[in-house]
């Protein structure tokens, strides 16, 4: 009784001490999380849903996680329950055909660049709302997190070509995006 | 270097991508050419302008706690410990508040298991009008709220509208109790909201109704068809038994 009593007792002991290293090393990365998922989901409620049981997911593999770079793992596991999440909305994203950045070229004319000098937030916004969710995705990443392309094809799971070739075509958007926009309000 | 492989690499040259002798090439090419220069710049701006936008988003303050008490009601064994801290603050300021009517009687012969329930569905009460976050989704309407736990839980809790009795839905919002997720329907009644959380019983073990009164909140609990209910509020005991009658009816 005493030996079971004493053992339930270090179990707890144990949890919480994991809990708190759980505290101190992946919660300092919640904004980075609720950044990705919010820029995902595009949406407050679904993006801090999202989170939440992305950190019960990261809790649980917690005990199997062994010292990488505590925000890419934390990310990751951010847009696989992101995704999972869609699925279960069956919502399925309409994930493209990652071609050549070759093929962006569609003969648009290069934007002006004093058009994109005076783009504001509420431009930007929309045009990064408006980008097809994975194209979305590596722009979060290597805009607002500053990850390396590396980083990223480890955190989508692509290779670091695809990765390029999102950031490519995803700018290529946005800036006509933006072109579009600006040209359009100052007529 | 021609202007299509540039093209190619200008992205990651702007990243810092390249290697020495890639970014090389697409210097030497972009000293020359015009439009690539011009390309090159176009993406140095956009991403200045995103830096600049101040685009990023930062989780609501009560995001960190709900995850905490999300990881702890998912890890049983650990959660009385804990629990007493994390929410030691925030019910005092609630006792300081209300009245304290401790009823011993009500807490004689509940197993501890139970008491640990009760203390939970208590704090997720009153976690759901702290946080601000009562509802996930706020509808005063019973085909919106029902379907929105479709994906989420594995089981359809009722959700009936009793505006027209006074107790109106406001919404629905998905709790851990009972170490697994339930839903919780939120009414309000003027001023007072009530949180009724549902689940599946385990086994067969019903029970009969049960009323206590803690900390200043009455709470009812029943089983019916299978479900277990317990309604929460700091309404007096009478509306709320009065709402309890209208949801088993």
């Amino acid at each position: 009784m005493k030996v079971s009593a004493w053992c339930v007792k270090e179990k707890r002991l144990f949890d919480q001490n994991e809990l708190t290293v759980f505290n101190e090393t992946v919660l300092p990365h919640l904004d980075a999380a609720y950044n990705l998922a919010r820029w995902l989901s595009r949406n407050d409620h679904d993006a801090e849903d999202v989170v939440q049981e992305a950190c019960l997911r990261a809790f649980k593999y917690w005990k199997g996680f062994s010292g990488r770079d505590c925000r890419s793992w934390l990310l990751a596991i951010v847009r696989n329950t992101y995704y999972s999440w869609l699925r279960k909305q069956a919502l399925q994203p309409e994930l493209t055909e990652d071609g050549e950045i070759g093929a962006i070229d569609d003969g648009a004319p290069s934007p002006e660049v004093a058009l994109l000098q005076n783009a504001d937030r509420e431009m930007l916004k929309t045009a990064l709302e408006d980008l097809r969710v994975e194209f979305r995705e590596a722009i979060v990443l290597r805009e607002m997190e500053g990850l390396s392309y590396k980083e990223i094809a480890d955190i989508s799971g692509v290779p670091i070509g695809t990765v390029m070739s999102r950031l490519a075509r995803a700018r290529k958007q946005l800036q006509i995006y933006l072109t579009t926009a600006a040209t359009g309000n100052s007529l | 270097m021609n202007c299509n492989d540039t093209g190619k690499l200008l992205n990651a040259y702007v990243d810092g991508e390249l290697d020495s002798t890639g970014s090389l090439s697409v210097e030497s090419h972009v000293q020359q050419c015009g439009p690539c220069r011009t390309n090159m710049e176009n993406l140095r701006l956009l991403s200045s302008a995103v830096e600049k936008g101040a685009l990023r988003f930062q989780a609501p303050r009560h995001l960190k706690r709900n995850v905490q008490t999300a990881i702890r009601a998912a890890n049983p064994e650990m959660k009385r410990s804990s629990f007493g801290w994390q929410w030691a603050g925030a019910l005092a300021s609630v006792v300081l508040i209300v009245a304290l009517t401790w009823v011993a009687t009500t807490q004689r012969g509940r197993s501890s298991e139970e008491a640990q329930l009760i203390d939970d569905i208590l704090s997720s009460h009153v976690r759901s009008m702290m946080a601000n976050h009562i509802t996930d989704v706020a509808s005063s309407d019973s085909h919106t709220v029902k379907p929105w736990f479709g994906g989420k839980l594995d089981y359809s809790p009722p959700a009936k509208d009793l505006t027209e009795q006074g107790f109106r839905l406001i919404g629905g919002r998905l709790d851990y109790l009972d170490n697994r997720p339930v839903a919780a329907l939120v009414y309000q009644r003027s001023q007072h909201f009530i949180n009724l959380f549902v689940w599946p019983l385990k086994g067969d073990a019903v029970s009969p109704e049960s009323q206590l009164s803690r900390q200043g909140y009455n709470m009812i609990h029943w089983t019916q068809s299978g479900m277990t209910y317990w309604l929460v509020s700091e309404l007096n005991s009478k509306e709320l038994n009065e709402c309890a009658r209208l949801l088993r009816d």
